[in-house]
């Protein structure tokens, strides 16, 4: 038997709240749970700053890589097993399944921030951990010397199997499928629910993406509807954007004093190399979030008064107030001037005053001769042909292409009415702040 | 400034370096190109149906035609819709406020991709997201990832060529 269909004696299973079961019976997947790049993610959060909004919101982005492994796991043994014509080929399969598992591993600690502050992304790190020197790596070449580059192919699309592709990364995949109803879960909120059971068993797997039976449409468009109300209530809630203002100020003012050449009291020995450029694979996998909030304790203590201000309200949850912004001409000049009337009573807007932008497209569908980026949730007719969702629900036609922006502007309310403050700048500021 | 109102008139100023742009896609080509080319665009790109693409990128000209500094004008072709980008006399007055330096060789290389097909755009920014890889390995990934647009061996290798141009300009 080779190692690519290597199956455990026993079954293992690991006890999940959302599927209930993850089931584990090859070896690749086995051994790839028990490296230390995966095991790593445990202590990497999924939803990043949104527990101090969401208390429940501490599970980690290893709950849901197993979550998205379970789900494409399902969809190939259970679903597409049934007929014969759908047969997958043993290699096929295991890719899938691994670029399930693996999909997430390059994400480090409060990944949006520090990727927005240091200027990287996390799918670059994917691909290093993968055919970088890692426990990882040794693992998927076991399989074969190509194992590891299709895996990383397909997790970075540039796999010519677009099926498999289409599983894990499009407009309903299953990696969507996870994190809304394990976000839904551990956040406590009655959004985010929808029927993926029937999700599943109406896909119906063409040659370059996963289309579904048209009796299946109303599942889809509940699953559609339970993704716009997740994004709004959950990933861009306005308290969740401030904490995530403060940590992206916390860092940049670290890597300004580290620029400036401030001597830290404690010394950010694991952050040196993200503030010098590139970190290496080993500083990167190093870095997780009990490192990180290991530091914002630490330099509470730091002579800098930003520092230790920002530190300090991110631990304890003191955080930003906000009103709207419309980005407009005006809105900026607006904006200056509060920035200069924040100088006088010396309050730095460089990192006490914050625009923030979130924005989601709900669905989009392909418009031929346009930026086409996503591939269009394609439905299956009674009698063979293909019609493109929202062509044939009026709910999904009804939000399709339409993107919601909202705009913040974060400040430090407590600040400004410290009564060491001229009063006079202070009543200018909130006439600029709250006037409509 | 706010960083995240720099990076808004970056995208400004290279619109109106480049003269009106027809096509989101085009511009979506064409930012990646530059940026790869070591111009400092700060838009994160990932591999999607049509090549590189930057879902921040398509956000930004969004907020910039919300706000009132670029323009955005509906253009029927044939059977299909094409949008077109222009600066508005307020975006213009925005980035003149603002003073940008632009790096040497931006406005030649944008306005000289402007005079492309957003089809060979699209062929010349594969190539750049693949070029860590070797050429051959390059060509075959065009012929699998990019099937669909049935490139013939003359636009690939006009596309290389293209590249090298640009890099010599620049370099």
């Amino acid at each position: 038997m080779t190692y690519l269909s290597e199956k455990l004696k026993e079954e293992k299973v690991f006890k999940d709240p959302v599927h209930r079961y993850v089931h584990v019976r090859d070896r690749v997947i086995w051994d790839l749970i028990g490296t230390k790049e995966f095991q790593r993610l445990r202590r990497i959060k999924q939803l990043g700053t949104t527990f101090l909004t969401f208390h429940g919101a501490e599970h980690s982005r290893f709950n849901h890589s197993l979550g998205v492994y379970e789900i494409v796991r399902r969809i190939i043994d259970d679903v597409f097993s049934s007929r014969e014509e759908w047969y997958w080929a043993p290699r096929d399969r295991l890719l899938a399944l691994c670029a399930a598992l693996l999909h997430d591993l390059g994400h480090g600690p409060f990944s949006h921030s520090f990727e927005k502050v240091f200027h990287f992304d996390h799918e670059t790190y994917t691909q290093k951990i993968i055919l970088g020197d890692t426990e990882v790596h040794a693992v998927l070449r076991k399989v074969d010397a190509d194992f590891p580059k299709d895996v990383a192919e397909v997790i970075a699309k540039t796999h010519n199997n677009q099926l498999i592709i289409s599983l894990i990364s499009s407009q309903i995949d299953a990696d969507r499928m996870d994190y809304l109803q394990r976000d839904a879960f551990y956040t406590g909120v009655s959004y985010g629910h929808f029927d993926m059971d029937r999700i599943m068993r109406v896909m119906r797997p063409m040659e370059d993406q996963v289309v579904f039976k048209k009796s299946g449409m109303h599942a889809v468009e509940d699953y559609i509807m339970s993704r716009y109300q997740m994004y709004w209530q959950v990933y861009f809630h306005p308290v969740t954007r401030s904490a995530e203002v403060i940590l992206n100020k916390i860092l940049l003012r670290a890597q300004n004093l580290y620029e400036q050449g401030y001597r830290f009291k404690h010394e950010p020995k694991h952050f040196y190399s993200l503030f010098a450029g590139e970190p290496t694979l080993e500083d990167y996998l190093t870095l997780d979030e009990s490192i990180v909030l290991y530091y914002f304790h630490v330099w509470q203590e730091e002579d800098d008064p930003i520092l230790r201000d920002l530190c300090s309200r991110f631990l304890n949850r003191h955080l930003f107030k906000y009103v709207e912004f419309e980005p407009s001409a005006q809105e900026y000049v607006k904006y200056q001037e509060l920035g200069e009337l924040f100088r006088k009573i010396g309050i730095d807007p460089d990192y006490y005053l914050v625009i923030d932008s979130s924005s989601d497209l709900p669905y989009d569908f392909y418009r031929p001769g346009e930026e086409g980026e996503r591939l269009p949730i394609l439905l299956l007719m009674p009698d063979g042909d293909l019609r493109e969702l929202s062509r044939e629900s009026e709910i999904v036609d009804a939000i399709s292409g339409k993107r919601r922006t909202d705009h913040k502007l974060y400040y430090p309310l407590d600040l400004l009415e410290d009564e060491k403050n001229d009063p006079q700048t202070v009543k200018k500021i909130k006439e600029l702040l709250y006037r409509r | 400034m706010n960083w995240m109102l720099r990076e808004h008139a970056k995208v400004l100023q290279a619109i109106r370096l480049a003269g009106a742009i027809s096509g989101r896609k085009k511009l979506q080509k064409m930012i990646y190109i530059a940026k790869q080319l070591s111009f400092p665009f700060d838009e994160k790109f990932q591999f999607h149906f049509y090549g590189p693409y930057s879902e921040e990128l398509t956000v930004r000209v969004e907020e910039l035609v919300n706000m009132g500094f670029l323009e955005e004008t509906k253009i029927k072709k044939g059977g299909y819709v094409q949008y077109r980008y222009n600066l508005t006399e307020e975006g213009e007055g925005f980035l003149n406020m603002l003073h940008l330096e632009n790096p040497p060789q931006l406005e030649a290389c944008l306005q000289d991709m402007n005079n492309r097909s957003s089809r060979f755009l699209e062929l010349v920014s594969t190539i750049l997201f693949f070029q860590d890889l070797g050429k051959e390995e390059i060509i075959h990934k065009i012929n699998t990832v990019k099937a669909k647009q049935k490139y013939t061996a003359e636009e690939i290798e006009e596309a290389f060529q293209y590249i090298d141009a640009l890099k010599k300009q620049i370099f």
